[in-house]
């Protein structure tokens, strides 16, 4: 269910689990990035690299550990659904960028670069070619109308690869109970279309942006989610 | 309910009207300052951006949105078309209201006078102080892109903060003040620290067109 999510998000307090239950608050903490923040260079500067890890996603952070603190000690439904907005939010944004960090790497440890393998094959089948792919994921990403992030999703049901796109720092979801199949996906690839993903570099030129990602996506990475959501 | 709004807008050559009949054409509003005026509280740089770029992309797509929403011949095309419509009619909407709503400091920017609209801040929040804070705060807790607003509820008869999200209108109430805290406003200048641009901004409200729309609005 959270399975890609959670192996995401590592908990420092290892018994922690990740569960938002009233009982356990874990302590979540911003995951290092596997290179420098220079490292995306030019694709993403160094200076963006930097404000979105150690001030925006480290804020999803705080906001998480907070939220889930005080849904700690709710004790009725209407508390709890009080904190749903900021456990969503916070919550959200740390899954998002923690799988974001992930899925980028530089072009010099195979950012960039698709191999033949089952994510190429998926992507020709259900794309026809990667450069459709590209064309579709950013057509799609660039129409968000507001902040959000686009992704490249697997539909477990339908058993596709569907570019899919969320709002604001909602996360995308798998197959939860209650959740029509139809409409969860398994993130393989996303894009943060917030501004300050791109704004210092790009300004207005979103395309531009989402041109350049795809010189540093990690298709290895979304490799092993697609093998581990096709299992 | 949309008189402020319309008056807002430039006006088009033909009847600003959502009709399948006539098609209006939205302009970029010009400024009434230069792109620098409002320096320190916001950079020009960001100005240039966000009027010639940001603003220029709702009436280019506004535009569009109409063009296509007279062609329609069904519901369910019209309802398609909403959702461009919404957010680039509101994108030009907000943004019109935006830059009426800013002053330079030389030009009574940041200075609220005695009047009607200091007495309705006074008698609805306290003070000057207490609404600034209350409208920061509230602005910065949006999750995502929107607006912060003071409004004029013609229910209650008051003042109130509200927030839109991403480019909603301001429709349940009459935009007295509003804020944007899109990334694309601050953060050339800002960076991250919304609270430091929040601070900022109000060194450059222009009260007294905010005072105009109270007045209006109260009638």
């Amino acid at each position: 269910m959270f399975a890609i999510a959670r192996s995401a998000v590592r908990s420092r307090a290892s018994a922690a689990r990740f569960s938002l239950t009233a009982t356990a608050a874990s302590i979540h903490t911003l995951p290092k990035l596997d290179y420098a923040y220079d490292a995306l260079e030019p694709h993403i500067s160094g200076e963006i690299m930097q404000l979105h890890h150690t001030k925006h996603h480290q804020t999803y952070v705080n906001g998480l550990n907070a939220a889930e603190e005080a849904y700690a000690k709710t004790e009725t439904p209407k508390e709890r659904i009080k904190l749903q907005a900021a456990l969503k939010f916070n919550g959200g944004g740390h899954i998002n960028h923690s799988l974001f960090w992930k899925n980028l790497a530089p072009t010099n440890a195979g950012g960039g670069a698709l191999e033949a393998g089952p994510l190429k094959e998926a992507i020709d089948r259900d794309f026809g070619s990667f450069d459709k792919l590209k064309e579709k994921m950013n057509a799609t990403t660039a129409a968000i109308q507001g902040s959000g992030w686009g992704w490249l999703g697997y539909n477990n049901a339908t058993k596709k690869l569907e570019i899919v796109t969320t709002a604001n720092q909602d996360p995308l979801l798998t197959g939860l109970t209650g959740m029509p199949r139809r409409t969860a996906h398994a993130p393989i690839i996303g894009i943060d279309i917030w501004e300050h993903a791109f704004y210092l570099q790009y300004k207005n030129v979103k395309p531009d942006y989402l041109k350049a990602i795809w010189n540093v996506v990690n298709f290895k990475e979304a490799e092993k989610r697609l093998v581990e959501a096709t299992q | 309910m949309l008189k402020l709004t319309r008056a807002a807008l430039s006006r088009p050559r033909f009847a600003s009207t959502l009709t399948l009949s006539a098609a209006a054409i939205h302009t970029l509003p010009k400024l009434d300052y230069a792109y620098d005026a409002l320096e320190p509280h916001i950079s020009g740089e960001i100005m240039t951006l966000h009027h010639t770029k940001h603003h220029q992309t709702y009436v280019n797509g506004l535009n569009a949105a109409e063009e296509a929403y007279a062609k329609t011949e069904t519901a369910k095309e019209r309802i398609q078309s909403q959702a461009a419509l919404k957010f680039n009619g509101g994108g030009h909407i907000n943004h019109s209201l935006f830059w009426k709503n800013l002053a330079p400091t030389s030009e009574g920017g940041g200075k609220l006078q005695d009047g009607p609209l200091k007495q309705a801040i006074e008698r609805d929040f306290g003070s000057l102080e207490e609404l600034k804070k209350q409208l920061n705060s509230t602005t910065a807790a949006i999750q995502g892109s929107g607006w912060g607003w003071l409004g004029y509820n013609q229910t209650t008869k008051k003042l109130e903060v509200i927030t839109t999200s991403n480019q909603d209108p301001l429709l349940s109430h009459t935009p007295i003040i509003g804020i944007d805290i899109w990334e694309h406003a601050f953060y050339l200048q800002y960076k991250n620290v919304k609270p430091d641009y929040l601070n900022a901004i109000w060194s450059v409200v222009n009260f007294n067109e905010a005072e105009k729309r109270l007045v209006e609005a109260s009638k």
